[in-house]
């Protein structure tokens, strides 16, 4: 039917409004967007435009209003292994150790799986985000960063087809949210997932994905735009900041947060035009 | 040395008991009478006509008299104070077993379905209130044998803190786990058993250790009623046989035993203890 890897088509969410008569309250409504297999795509918006809550219908946690959305053309229903979700709060169990919380996903994902193999594979991934020392070290032990770390090493153990992050990296400090980052990248570019990532933070996003979605505020968001990011792989934190089109991109999704995103909401921007995001690409090769 | 906070407590713990045992004994000495005894005190065996409390020394020799030879057997009257109490123990861990295996899955599926907790919980509401010992008459009329209506008080006094505890700890579960859980594609057997089952551990250790204390509680008042052995018919005897010493010494039998009883849950409840 389709080649698509993933397809959203006209996502919606909207809640009872208050009272009797009220008309119930659109979060967000007329999302349409794809993701090609191994592309890391970023959404940013302000907050309560309902970013989380489309993660959320992606992890099949939430249910949307109207719309659907499809994964190798079959409609998601429910959650599943194949969509992997890295919450901003960890969700580590914190009865267990660091490795059991990886053994607890990778027994789930193989059943089948002899024990040293579970346990074999589960701390290949736990070494991957340089935790080799924390083993058996329950969740509170940890720092933030390492929680993190853990709770990411959890999620690309299992090898979902389809990564959801939600800000994970919303609650650390600056500089261990930069290391995390790089590992990110580092394991990503192993992997080749495709993630579908929110963020609040434009450097991040710019740093990590090949295209921004960007958000109108709330109520009655939209998906208004799709920045593709015209910066070559492998980047680096230092090195980004030197690119021509490093600047543009950024003054580009800033604008957006700061003047366009409340204009360009759907209260204000009625219409089949709307519908689908505008594609915004900037040439690579101009400086 | 003196500026360590356990050491003080515990120095402060034994003059408290030294004063106390001291006022105690000095205040129940037997009158000595200077005069002569007449006719009738030598009836009465002794000069005074009013019965004291004994006092701690006549407690400290009878419990040293008892405590060497716990488990004596001499008759339905005259068991050892060993044998006394584990009549009682048997019956509140029985009691506090079948409670358990009814509160805890029953806690389960009133804290996962709110159908359920709003179906059961008037039920819950009336029943609980009622004090264990009423339902002792019921209890013997339909089941016709002392010892098992006294495991029955036991059962259905412990029951309710477990229940409520189970419900009250599986239905604030944090929501991320249980999320944890959907997106891992976990049975509804095994998100209750990997997810649900540890996190709520510590509230449900808490209600069984409030339900091991009411029916340690409960128990002495159960066999005072029903007799034949265990500690609450022992305290009852001695009372009845006019031995405060034995009475005495039993009360604090069962202070001892209530607080091992809860220092075991105590134990357990620190091996599920988990820090977020």
């Amino acid at each position: 039917m389709t080649s698509k890897f993933l397809e959203v088509q006209g996502l919606a969410k909207r809640y009872p409004g208050q009272g009797k008569s009220a008309e119930p309250v659109t979060i967000f409504e007329n999302a349409n967007f794809n993701i090609e297999k191994g592309e890391f795509v970023c959404v940013i918006g302000h907050s309560g435009c309902g970013k989380s809550t489309i993660l959320n219908i992606l992890a099949g946690l939430d249910h949307a209003s109207d719309g659907l959305v499809l994964m190798n053309g079959r409609e998601i229903s429910g959650p599943s292994l194949d969509r992997g979700v890295i919450f901003q709060n960890y969700s580590l169990l914190p009865w267990r150790t660091a490795l059991q919380n990886i053994t607890f996903a990778v027994q789930a994902r193989w059943p089948k799986w002899r024990k040293d193999e579970v346990l074999a594979h589960s701390q290949k991934y736990l070494e991957l985000v340089g935790l080799k020392e924390a083993l058996h070290h329950k969740p509170s032990q940890l720092s933030g960063g390492m929680r993190q770390r853990v709770s990411i090493a959890r999620a690309f153990a299992t090898q979902p087809q389809l990564l959801l992050m939600d800000e994970p990296f919303g609650a650390l400090d600056a500089l261990t949210r930069g290391v995390i980052q790089e590992e990110l990248i580092k394991i990503w570019s192993e992997d080749k997932q495709t993630v579908f990532m929110i963020t609040h933070d434009v450097d991040e996003a710019i740093l990590l994905s090949d295209r921004i979605l960007l958000m109108t505020n709330g109520p009655k968001a939209r998906i208004a735009e799709s920045v593709k990011i015209p910066i070559p792989r492998p980047r680096t934190r230092t090195g980004i900041i030197h690119h021509p089109n490093y600047y543009k991109t950024r003054n580009h999704l800033v604008d957006f947060l700061v003047n366009r995103s409340k204009d360009l909401s759907g209260e204000n921007h009625d219409g089949e035009a709307g519908r689908h995001p505008q594609v915004v690409t900037f040439d690579e090769s101009s400086d | 040395m003196l500026n360590s906070l356990p050491l003080r407590s515990a120095l402060l713990s034994v003059v408290l008991l030294i004063v106390l045992l001291g006022s105690w004994e000095l205040m129940n000495q037997a009158p000595t009478d200077t005069k002569p005894l007449t006719e009738y005190e030598m009836l009465m065996g002794g000069a005074s006509q009013e019965a004291r409390v004994p006092p701690p020394s006549a407690v400290i020799e009878l419990a040293i008299e008892e405590l060497s030879n716990p488990f004596y057997d001499a008759g339905p009257n005259d068991k050892g104070i060993g044998i006394q109490l584990g009549y009682s123990i048997y019956r509140v861990l029985v009691g506090f077993f079948f409670a358990a295996l009814i509160a805890i899955p029953v806690g389960f599926l009133i804290g996962m379905s709110p159908l359920m907790y709003n179906a059961l919980n008037p039920y819950i509401q009336v029943l609980r209130p009622i004090s264990p010992l009423a339902w002792m008459p019921l209890a013997l009329f339909i089941i016709k044998d002392s010892e098992a209506s006294a495991i029955f008080v036991i059962f259905i006094c412990s029951i309710w803190p477990m229940l409520l505890n189970t419900a009250f700890g599986v239905s604030n579960v944090r929501k991320d786990w249980i999320n944890v859980a959907k997106t891992h594609e976990l049975s509804p057997i095994k998100t209750a058993l990997l997810v649900i089952l540890p996190a709520a551990a510590p509230t449900i250790l808490t209600g069984m250790r409030i339900s091991i204390g009411i029916a340690w509680l409960v128990i002495v008042a159960a066999e005072m009623l029903v007799g034949g052995t265990g500690i609450g018919y022992y305290v009852w005897n001695e009372w009845n046989n006019l031995d405060l010493a034995s009475v005495i010494f039993s009360i604090l039998m069962i202070g001892l035993v209530g607080m091992l009883l809860d220092m075991f849950l105590a134990y357990a409840a620190l091996l599920v203890e988990y820090k977020e």
